[in-house]
C-alpha cells in the first residue's frame, strides 16, 4: 500500500515561507479553491492557508538555536479527523493515503478540525468548508505534466530541498531513505495518530582542530625565517657540559 | 473551468533583485501559477515566498494606473492628484527638462532605487548632460562592492560569491537574505547536506542562519577587530598561502619606506611602463630570496621575501607589502578583540585554526591544466575549500570599507580567490583594480544641450581622478567622488533630497526618482527628510521646485511627487539583465536575461524605459535620434537590440544571440530576432566558459586573452590582489601635502590621511565614537525578511499575512532590566529620534543588539492600506532612528553618517536606549502621520476580503 | 477552545428537552405503579411534551448556525458507524419524532395496549413510545457527550465523566424545568420534580465537580517537545507564521483571562447548583412556580456559562504550536 507524505528537513529549513505562498497561488486557483484572504488591505488580514512556517528559539543565548518548522497536514495513517466527520467529506484515500476533504459535501462543522490535533486543517471562511493540504493531487497525478513536476507545489519551490515527497512505505523510497538516515520522526507520537509526514532533525557538523595539525612541516615561516629561534646568546648545554 | 484558455509564458521574476526564471501559467489571460522555471541557471526551479506571491502584486489595489499631477494648490505630501493623460505629462516634462537642459544640465537629477536597469538610466542622465545620476549602491551595499574590488576586483553580491560546492568550511558573515537570495539558498543546503560546516558571524541568528552549526553572535560595528585578529593568528602561526601570496598578490612588492620622500608608502617602480592604461604595469620589485637582491617580480626563478626590511642602492629603506601586513596585525590580538566583539579569544583563535587547517590540509586539485598570465603552465587547477559570504553586515557601517578590505585579506591569505572551494568571480568580473570607469574630474564637463564628457560614476584611482572643481569643491549633488567621500562609487542616493534642499552644493530644479521609496525606507533621517521634500524658500518656491516619480505603486514616495508615472509591473514590460549592469553572471560564465511581458499593461501604466525613450526622444538625445533628429529607436525592444555602446561596436544590451542570425555572443551586430530567441531561451543566456577559463582568473592568460576578444575588458593583464593598497595611500600622500596631485581642503585633511590606511584597520563606528554610548548603549539593526521586499511587499495580500507588523526583538535579560513585558509596548531611543513599538523577547541576539525585521512600518494610507492596517498601527520604522548627518565631533562641522571612504550610509551604526511605555500611553506606534488619501487611478474602493481564482475575470 | 455561541445553545437547549422528557416519562411510570397520581394526557403529558420538543428544536435550529453550510446538513447523517456527530444527527431527529408521537398519542389519547404485565398493568403505546424516547434520550446524550469525550488529545473530554455530566446536567435542568411546569400546570407533581431536581443537581455536582478537579490535575501529554519533535526544556515561539492570526487562533483560542476563566467557573457553580438547589427546596411545599421557573431560568443561564467553560477549559494539543504572535 502506498502513503504519500513529505519529509521535512530541519536540518536545512531556512523558514522563507516559499512553501506557504507557492502553495497557496497553486490551491487558490486549483481544485481546492480559491482560497479567501479576508480583510487583505487592512486590519488584521487572514486567510485560508494549508501550510505555515513558524519559529521558535531552542535554548538560551548563547546556545541558541532557531528553529524553522513549517507545518501542513500531515496525512496521518491513523487519521483522527476522518472517522469523526459527519458527513463523509473527510476521507482518506485507500489508494495513496492522502487524506482529502470532499468540498461538496463538507458542511463546515469544523468538528474534524477539532479532532486533528496538529491545526492542520483551516475552515474557508468564505466558502465555509473545511480545508487542508491536499499533498497536490491536482499536481502530482497530472499526465499533462512532465514527470518532474508531478510534485506538490511547495516541494517544487522549496529553495533549499527541505521538503521531500515520496512513498513513505516504499522502503526504497527517498522519503523512506531520508527518515532511516536521519532519524526522521513523527509529531506528537504519543496520540498514535501515525502521521505520514515526517521531520528530519538538525544535524551539526564539527571540526577538532587537533594541536599536530598546527605545528606544520609546511609551515611557511620556515621558509620566510620567522619561526622563533633562540637568540644564540641564550644559555645552552653547550655552556654546562662536555662529552 | 474546463473550457479555460491557458497558456505558459517565460520571463523573469522581479519580485527582487534576485532575478529568478520563471514559467508564468495564465488561464483566461489572468496568471493562475507562477513557477520557478527549472533550465534557468539561477534558480534550478525553485521559487521563493515573494516569487510565488506574484499574483498578488499583479492586482493589487495599490497600482497605480494613471499618470498623476499634484492637485493645484495642495501640499506635497498630502497625496492630492488629479489624473492628466500621458501626453500632458510628457510634454510638460519634456519641456522643462529641455529648458534645464539648455542652461545647466546638472540641475536635472535622475535617481533610481531598487532597479535593475542602470545601463539605460545611466544613458539617458549621460546623454542628457547631468552628472547627477546613480542608483542604490550607495545606501545598499557600496562597501561590499568597493571594499573588496578596490582589492581583489570583485566582490560579493552580483559581482561574486562563495563556492560551495566545493567549499568544507562556509563562514558567512552579517548576511540575512542576501541579493543572491534562491541562489544562495540552494547552495547552502546543498552545502550542508554534503557535510559541509557551517559557521555565521551575526549578532542574530534567524534565517540561513538558523542552520548554522556555530552561530559567532558579534556586536554590531566590529567584524574589523574579528578579521583582524584572525589575520594576525594567521600569519603567527603560518597558516597563509604562501605561494597564492606571492604569486598572485602584492605581499611581496616592495614598498618605499622612506617617509620624506613623496613615494612614501607607494611601490618601487623600476622603470616606466611602455603603456599607460588601467591595469597594474609589471614594473615593481620583490627581494630575491636566493640571490639576496631586489628583482623585477614574477622573473622566473625568483622568490622574493614576504618579511624583512631591504635597503635598495639608492638607499631607500623598502618593506615587502606583507611584512607591514604582519606589523598592522601584530597588536590585533585575539585577546584584544575579544574585548570589542564580545567573541571570547579562544573562540576567535579555534576559528583562525580551522579555517587555516581547512585551507592547508583539505586542498582541492582539479585535473584541469591552465596558462598563467606569466606563461607558466599548470596542470591543475588547485583550491582552498574555505568559502566566505558577507553582506550589509558588514557594509552597512562607517567603518565598513576597511572591514570588509580585511575580510577580502583574510580570503587571499587563505589562498581562496577565484580558486574552487574558496571564493568565484562571475563575468565580467574580475576587473582591474581599480575598475577603469572614470568621472569626468571637472565641472567642465558639464556643458549645456551636450551629453557629459565622462560617466556618472567611476572608479577613482587616484586623487586627480576626483570629481571636484578647482576649490576641491564636489561637482555633483550627492557629493560623490568629492574629498568627502572619494571613493563613492555608486553615488550617494542618501544625501541628495538633504543636499538639494540645503542648496549644498547648490540648489536643483528637477529631482526624478525612480523605484525608490525616499520620503520612508530608503531614507535614513526620515522625519525631517519629509519636512524637506515639502519646505519653500523664503520666495514661496519649494526648496526642490520639481519631483517626479516613477512608481508603480502608490507609496510613502509618490504622495510627494509633482508628477507621477505610473509603471508597469515586471510581467507587463520588456527589461533586460544586461552584461552593461549588473548581469546574472556564473561562476562558469557570463549569463544575461531578459524580461518579456506575460500580461498587458494595466490602464495606462506604461514602461519606464519607454518613458525614457520617448523623452529621450523628444529632447534629442544623440544617442537617442538620427542626425536629423528624427526618433532612432522604435520602443525599447527596440532599442535593446539596435543600440550599439559605438556605431559598429557590436556590443549592446545583450550579448546573447548577436550577429544577423544570431550565430554571435558577446559581441555582433545587432539581431533583429534577438527577443524571439531570448523567448525560445527560458529569457537567458548562459555562455558556459571552458573549464580551464573557470579559476584564476585573476592571472588566467586563457580567460584575460578570452575576455580581451570579448570586449569585456580592454587589456589582459594580471590583475594582481592589492593586499597593500597603493590607490588609498595615494589619497593619504595627498592628504600629507605630498606629490603633486590635488589636494584635499583643510577640513577634510585629517578624515583622509586617516581613513585611507593603506592597510585594513580598526576604528569603532563614528557614531559610537561621537555619542555618549554609555547614554545609549545598544545597537539597533534591522534584517530582511525573506518573505518581504522592502516596503513594496505590504501592497500583497499574502505576504502581508505573514509580515504585517513588526516587533523589536530584544534579548530577555536586556528587557527584563528595563522591565519591558514580551509583548508589552516599549520606546527605543537614539540621540536622533524616538520610536515606541512592540517588544518581542528573542534568545537569538546578542543582548548589546536590538533588531528589528526592514520596511514594515508604513504610514496610515500608503499602500492603499485600509486604516486599520497593522503597518502603521503596529508596524515601525527604524529608519526614525538612523541619523543622515552626525555633528561633528567637539563642535565641528556636522558630517555625514557615512563610510569615509565609500560614503556608505552607516544604517547599522545607530546606539540606542530602550526602555518601557508608560501605561496610559496609546497602544500603537509612534510616530504616526497624516493619513495618505488614495491617488486616482488606484482602486478606490477596497475589497473586504477576496477569494482570488484565476480565469474567473474577477482579478480586478 | 474557543465555542461558538450556537453550540453553546443547541448542547444546553438538548439535554434540558431531554431531561423534560424523561421527568414527564418518570412521572408516567410511577403513575403506572400508582406511585403517582395519574395526570392529564392533555395539559401535562402532550403540552409537557410539546415544551421539550421547542426545546429540542431550538436545540436543532441552533446547531444550523454552526454549520457552515447548513443547506447541505442533511448528508451529516452518513457516517453513523464512525461519527458521533453523525449518531447524534440521526439520534436527535429520532427521539423528537419519538417526543413528537407520545406528546401526539397523549393528545388523542391514542393509548392502545401492547402488553399486560403481570399485575394487571397495561402497557399502553404512550409508555411504549416513552420508553423509546427514554432509550433514545439517553442515546441522544451519550451521542452528544461523545462527541467530546470521544477525541482523546482532548483529555479534559477524554473521560466517562463528560458522558454523565451530559446525563446529570440535562437531566437537572430537566427536571428544574418539570418543577415549574408542573407548577404551572397545578398538576401537584412540583414537590416530586423538584426532589428529583434537587437529586440529579447534586448528583450532577458530584459529577462535575469530580471532573474539575480532574482537570485540573492533568498533566499535558503533548508538550511543545512532542509538537515540534526537539527535546530541549526551553523552547520559545518567536513566530507562528502570520501576525494577523488565522483560523487556528480563532477557533481555539477564547482570549479571555484566567481570572475570567476562573469567575465564570465559580459563576456556574453558584447558578447550576448552589442556587437552584435552595430555589427548588422552597418551591416544594406547594405549586410555586414563579420560585421553580427561576430556579430554572438561573440552572439554565448558568449552564450556558458551564458550558462554555467546559469548552474554554479543554487546552487543544494545536495550541502549543500558537504561543506568541511576532
Ligand atoms: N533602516 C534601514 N533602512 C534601509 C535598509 C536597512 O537595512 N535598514 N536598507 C537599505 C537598502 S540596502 C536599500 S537597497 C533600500 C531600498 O529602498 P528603496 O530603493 O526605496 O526600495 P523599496 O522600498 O523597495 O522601494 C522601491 C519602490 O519601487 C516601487 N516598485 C516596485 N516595483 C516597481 C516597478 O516595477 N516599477 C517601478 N517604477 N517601481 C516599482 C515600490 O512601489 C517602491 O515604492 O533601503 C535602504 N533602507
Ligand atoms: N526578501 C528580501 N530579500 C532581499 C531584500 C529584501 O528587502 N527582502 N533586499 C535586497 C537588498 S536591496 C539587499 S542590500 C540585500 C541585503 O542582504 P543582507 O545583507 O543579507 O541583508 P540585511 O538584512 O541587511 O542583513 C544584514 C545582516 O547583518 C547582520 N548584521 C548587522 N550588523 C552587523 C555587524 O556589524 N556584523 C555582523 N557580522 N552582522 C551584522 C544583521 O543581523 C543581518 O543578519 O538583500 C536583498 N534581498
Ligand atoms: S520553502 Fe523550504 S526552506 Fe522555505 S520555509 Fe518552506 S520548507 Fe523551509
Ligand atoms: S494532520 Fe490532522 S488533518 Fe491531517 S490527517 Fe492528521 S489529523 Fe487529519
Ligand atoms: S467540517 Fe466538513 S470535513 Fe470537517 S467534519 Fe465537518 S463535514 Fe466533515
Ligand atoms: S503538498 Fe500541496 S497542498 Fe500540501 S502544503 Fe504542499 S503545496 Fe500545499
Ligand atoms: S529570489 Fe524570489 S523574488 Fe527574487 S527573483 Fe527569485 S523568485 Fe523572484
Ligand atoms: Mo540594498
Amino acid at each position: 500500500m502506498t502513503q504519500l507524505a513529505l519529509v521535512i528537513d530541519l536540518n536545512v529549513c531556512v523558514g522563507c515561507h516559499a512553501c506557504v505562498t507557492s502553495c497557496k497561488q497553486w490551491n487558490t486557483s486549483g481544485a481546492a479553491g480559491p482560497l479567501a484572504d479576508f480583510n487583505p488591505y487592512d486590519g488584521d488580514p487572514t486567510g485560508t492557508f494549508f501550510n505555515r512556517v513558524q519559529s521558535f528559539e531552542v535554548g538560551e543565548f548563547p546556545n541558541t538555536q532557531t528553529v524553522h518548522f513549517p507545518k501542513s497536514c500531515l496525512h496521518c495513517e491513523d487519521p483522527p479527523c476522518v472517522p469523526v466527520c459527519p458527513t463523509g467529506a473527510s476521507y482518506k484515500r485507500a489508494e495513496d493515503g492522502i487524506v482529502l476533504v470532499d468540498y461538496d459535501k463538507c458542511i463546515g462543522c469544523k468538528y474534524c478540525a477539532w479532532a486533528c490535533p496538529y491545526g492542520a486543517r483551516e475552515i474557508d471562511e468564505s466558502r465555509k468548508v473545511m480545508t487542508k493540504c491536499t499533498l497536490c493531487v491536482d499536481r502530482i497525478y497530472d499526465p499533462a505534466l512532465p514527470e518532474r513536476e508531478r510534485k506538490p507545489a511547495c516541494v517544487l519551490a522549496c529553495p533549499t530541498s527541505a521538503r521531500l515527497f515520496g512513498d513513505i512505505h516504499d522502503p526504497d523510497s527517498a522519503v523512506s531513505q531520508a527518515i532511516r538516515d536521519n532519524a526522521g520522526y513523527a509529531l506528537m507520537p504519543e496520540w498514535g495518530t501515525h502521521p505520514a509526514n515526517h521531520y528530519l532533525p538538525r544535524r551539526k557538523t564539527q571540526r577538532h582542530v587537533h594541536a599536530d595539525e598546527l605545528e606544520r612541516a609546511d609551515n611557511p615561516l620556515k621558509i620566510d625565517g620567522l619561526l622563533p629561534k633562540p637568540a644564540k646568546t641564550e644559555p645552552s648545554l653547550d655552556d654546562v657540559t662536555s662529552w | 473551468m474546463a473550457d479555460a484558455v491557458t497558456e505558459t509564458r517565460n520571463t523573469t521574476c522581479y519580485m527582487c533583485a534576485c532575478r529568478c526564471g520563471i514559467r508564468v501559467h495564465l488561464r483566461n489571460g489572468e496568471v493562475r501559477y507562477i513557477e520557478g522555471n527549472p533550465d534557468h541557471p539561477l534558480n534550478q526551479g525553485v521559487l521563493c515566498a515573494k516569487g510565488s506571491s506574484g499574483i498578488m502584486k499583479q492586482y493589487s489595489p495599490a497600482r497605480l494606473t494613471k499618470p498623476l499631477m499634484r492637485k493645484p494648490g495642495s501640499e506635497r505630501g498630502a497625496g492630492q492628484f488629479v489624473e492628466v493623460s500621458w501626453d500632458e505629462a510628457l510634454a510638460t516634462l519634456a519641456e522643462r527638462l529641455a529648458k534645464i537642459r539648455a542652461t545647466d544640465p546638472k540641475k536635472f537629477a535622475l535617481f533610481t532605487g531598487r532597479d535593475q536597469m542602470q545601463a539605460l538610466t545611466g544613458l539617458f542622465a549621460r546623454q542628457f548632460g547631468t552628472p547627477n545620476y546613480a542608483a542604490h549602491g550607495g545606501f545598499c551595499s557600496v562597501n561590499m562592492a568597493a571594499g573588496m574590488i578596490y582589492t581583489i576586483g570583485g566582490s560579493f553580491w552580483e559581482f561574486g560569491g562563495p563556492d560551495l560546492d566545493r567549499a568544507k568550511l562556509f563562514v558567512m558573515i552579517g548576511t540575512a537574505e542576501d541579493h543572491h537570495s534562491n541562489p544562495l539558498k540552494i547552495a547552502i543546503a546543498k552545502f550542508k547536506r554534503d557535510g559541509g560546516r557551517f559557521i555565521s558571524v551575526n549578532p542574530i541568528r534567524t534565517g540561513y542562519s538558523a542552520i548554522a552549526d556555530e552561530w559567532v553572535p558579534i556586536k554590531p560595528g566590529t567584524d574589523g577587530a574579528l578579521l583582524l585578529a584572525l589575520i594576525h593568528e594567521i600569519i603567527a602561526l603560518g597558516l597563509y598561502d604562501r605561494e597564492f601570496l606571492v604569486r598572485y598578490t602584492n605581499s611581496g612588492q616592495l614598498v618605499n619606506m622612506d617617509d620624506s620622500n613623496s613615494e612614501f608608502g607607494m611601490f618601487v617602480r623600476t622603470e616606466v611602463p611602455e603603456e599607460e592604461g588601467c591595469f597594474d604595469p609589471q614594473n615593481k620589485l620583490w627581494w630575491d630570496r636566493a640571490t639576496n637582491r631586489p628583482v623585477v617580480t614574477h622573473t622566473e626563478g625568483a622568490d622574493p621575501f614576504l618579511f624583512g626590511e631591504f635597503k635598495l642602492s639608492d638607499g631607500t629603506l623598502v618593506k615587502p607589502g606583507f611584512q607591514l601586513l604582519k606589523e598592522r596585525v601584530e597588536d590585533y590580538t585575539p585577546e584584544w578583540a575579544a574585548g570589542i566583539t564580545g567573541i571570547a579569544a579562544d573562540t576567535i583563535r579555534r576559528l583562525a585554526h580551522e579555517m587555516g587547517v581547512t585551507a592547508r590540509d583539505q586542498k582541492i586539485e582539479l585535473p584541469i591544466a591552465w596558462t598563467d598570465v606569466w606563461g607558466k603552465e599548470h596542470d591543475t587547477v588547485t583550491g582552498n575549500p574555505v568559502a566566505f559570504h558577507a553582506m550589509r553586515g558588514l557594509a552597512a557601517h562607517s567603518n565598513g570599507f576597511q572591514t570588509i578590505r580585511a575580510l577580502a585579506i583574510l580570503m587571499t591569505l587563505l589562498g581562496t580567490i577565484d580558486r574552487p572551494g574558496g571564493f568565484r568571480h562571475k563575468a565580467p568580473f574580475p576587473r582591474p583594480i581599480p575598475p577603469c570607469a572614470k568621472t569626468p574630474n571637472t565641472p567642465l564637463a558639464i556643458m549645456p544641450n551636450s551629453p557629459l564628457d565622462g560617466l556618472a560614476l567611476g572608479w577613482p584611482g587616484e586623487p586627480d581622478d576626483l570629481f571636484v572643481d578647482d576649490d576641491g569643491k564636489p561637482v555633483r549633488i550627492d557629493k560623490a567622488f568629492s574629498w568627502e567621500y572619494p571613493l563613492s562609487v555608486h553615488g550617494l542616493m542618501h544625501n541628495v533630497i538633504t543636499n538639494a534642499w540645503r542648496g549644498d552644493p547648490y540648489p536643483i530644479d528637477t529631482l526624478m526618482i525612480f523605484m525608490a521609496n525616499m520620503a520612508w525606507n530608503s531614507t535614513m533621517n526620515t522625519v525631517e527628510v519629509r519636512k524637506m521634500l515639502n519646505d519653500r524658500g523664503a520666495d514661496g518656491e519649494y526648496k526642490i521646485p520639481f519631483i517626479v516619480v516613477c512608481d508603480a505603486f502608490q507609496s510613502e514616495m509618490t504622495a510627494y511627487a509633482d508628477l507621477v508615472l505610473p509603471d508597469t509591473t515586471y510581467l507587463e514590460r520588456h527589461d533586460v539583465m544586461s552584461m552593461l549592469d549588473r548581469p546574472i553572471s556564473e561562476f562558469d560564465g557570463p549569463v544575461d536575461a531578459v524580461r518579456i511581458p506575460v500580461v498587458p499593461p494595466l490602464g495606462e501604466c506604461r514602461p519606464f524605459q519607454e518613458v525614457l525613450i520617448e523623452l529621450a526622444g523628444r529632447l534629442r538625445l544623440p544617442a537617442f535620434v538620427r542626425p536629423d533628429g528624427s526618433r532612432k529607436f522604435r520602443d525599447y525592444p527596440d532599442f535593446i537590440v539596435n543600440y550599439e555602446t559605438e556605431p559598429g561596436s557590436g556590443i549592446g544590451f545583450l550579448a546573447g544571440w548577436r550577429g544577423k542570425g544570431g550565430e554571435k555572443f558577446m559581441r555582433g551586430e545587432p539581431n533583429p530576432r534577438q527577443w524571439e530567441m531570448y523567448a525560445k531561451n527560458n529569457c537567458v543566456y548562459h555562455y558556459k566558459l571552458p573549464p580551464s577559463y573557470q579559476y584564476m582568473r585573476n592571472w588566467n592568460k586563457g580567460y584575460l586573452e578570452w575576455s580581451q576578444r570579448n570586449r569585456i575588458q580592454r587589456y589582459a593583464e594580471p590583475i594582481l590582489i592589492h593586499l597593500y593598497s597603493e590607490v588609498l595611500q595615494k589619497f593619504r600622500l595627498a592628504a600629507q601635502g605630498k606629490g603633486n596631485s590635488r589636494k584635499p581642503p583643510e577640513h577634510l585633511r585629517k578624515g583622509i590621511e586617516t581613513y585611507f590606511d593603506p592597510l585594513p584597520f580598526y576604528y569603532e563606528p563614528l557614531e559610537s565614537q561621537q555619542v555618549d554610548t554609555v547614554k545609549y548603549p545598544l545597537n539597533a539593526v534591522t534584517q530582511r525578511p525573506m518573505a518581504m521586499y522592502h516596503s513594496w511587499d505590504s501592497q500583497n495580500a499574502w505576504l502581508r499575512q505573514i509580515h504585517g507588523h513588526n516587533h523589536l526583538f530584544v534579548n530577555p535579560l536586556l528587557a527584563r532590566s528595563h522591565g519591558i513585558e514580551d509583548g508589552g509596548w516599549m520606546w527605543v531611543e537614539s540621540p536622533w529620534g524616538k520610536v515606541r513599538c512592540l517588544c518581542s523577547y528573542s534568545e537569538a541576539v546578542e543582548p548589546g543588539t536590538v533588531w528589528t525585521w526592514n520596511a514594515i512600518g508604513k504610514i496610515s494610507g500608503a499602500w492603499n492600506l485600509g486604516p486599520g492596517a497593522n503597518e502603521s498601527r503596529q508596524g515601525f520604522l527604524l529608519n526614525h532612528l538612523i541619523a543622515d548627518e552626525l555633528p561633528g565631533k567637539g563642535g565641528g562641522p556636522r558630517v555625514p553618517n557615512s563610510d569615509p571612504i565609500t560614503g556608505q550610509a552607516a544604517w547599522y551604526d545607530v546606539r540606542v536606549r530602550i526602555y518601557k511605555a508608560a501605561a496610559d500611553e496609546p497602544k500603537e506606534t509612534s510616530p504616526q502621520f497624516s493619513p495618505l488619501p488614495a491617488a486616482p487611478g488606484t482602486r478606490t474602493k477596497r475589497p473586504s476580503w477576496i477569494a482570488f481564482f484565476a480565469g474567473t475575470g474577477k482579478a480586478r | 477552545m474557543n465555542p461558538a455561541f450556537s453550540v453553546i445553545l443547541l448542547t444546553t437547549l438538548l439535554g434540558a428537552g431531554q431531561g423534560l422528557f424523561l421527568a414527564l416519562f418518570t412521572a408516567q411510570s410511577y403513575a403506572l405503579f400508582d406511585l403517582l397520581p395519574q395526570q392529564d394526557s392533555r395539559s401535562f403529558y402532550a403540552s409537557g411534551s410539546l415544551t421539550a420538543l421547542a426545546l429540542l428544536a431550538a436545540g436543532l435550529g441552533a446547531s444550523f448556525f454552526h454549520l457552515g453550510r447548513p443547506e447541505r446538513a442533511w448528508r451529516s447523517a452518513a457516517q453513523w458507524r464512525t461519527s458521533w456527530l453523525s449518531r447524534e444527527t440521526i439520534v436527535l431527529p429520532a427521539f423528537m419524532a419519538l417526543v413528537f408521537l407520545y406528546g401526539v398519542a397523549h393528545w388523542f389519547g391514542w393509548k392502545p395496549v401492547a402488553a399486560t404485565l403481570p399485575a394487571g398493568i397495561a402497557i399502553d403505546a404512550t409508555l411504549v413510545l416513552g420508553l423509546l424516547g427514554t432509550v433514545l434520550a439517553f442515546l441522544l446524550f451519550l451521542c452528544t457527550a461523545m462527541i467530546y469525550a470521544c477525541l482523546p488529545f482532548l483529555r479534559e473530554w477524554h473521560s466517562p465523566l463528560t458522558v454523565l455530566n451530559y446525563i446529570l446536567l440535562g437531566g437537572s435542568s430537566g427536571f428544574t424545568l418539570a418543577t415549574a411546569f408542573a407548577a404551572l400546570a397545578g398538576s401537584g407533581l412540583s414537590r416530586f420534580f423538584a426532589t428529583w431536581a434537587i437529586i440529579l443537581t447534586a448528583a450532577a455536582f458530584v459529577s462535575r465537580g469530580a471532573s474539575l478537579l480532574r482537570n485540573a490535575r492533568l498533566k499535558p501529554r503533548s508538550t511543545l517537545q512532542t509538537a515540534i519533535g526537539i527535546k530541549h526544556p526551553r523552547i520559545v515561539q518567536t513566530s507562528h507564521g502570520s501576525t494577523g492570526g488565522t483560523f487556528n487562533t480563532r477557533e481555539f483560542f477564547h482570549g479571555r483571562t484566567r481570572l475570567f476563566l476562573r469567575s465564570i467557573k465559580w459563576l456556574f457553580l453558584v447558578a447550576v447548583f448552589a442556587a437552584p438547589i435552595p430555589l427548588l427546596a422552597a418551591a416544594m411545599p406547594g405549586p410555586a412556580p414563579a420560585i421553580a421557573l427561576l430556579a430554572f431560568a438561573i440552572q439554565y443561564a448558568g449552564l450556558l456559562a458551564e458550558r462554555w467553560y467546559f469548552f474554554a477549559e479543554a487546552n487543544h494539543p494545536q495550541n502549543l504550536y500558537y504561543q506568541a504572535i511576532a
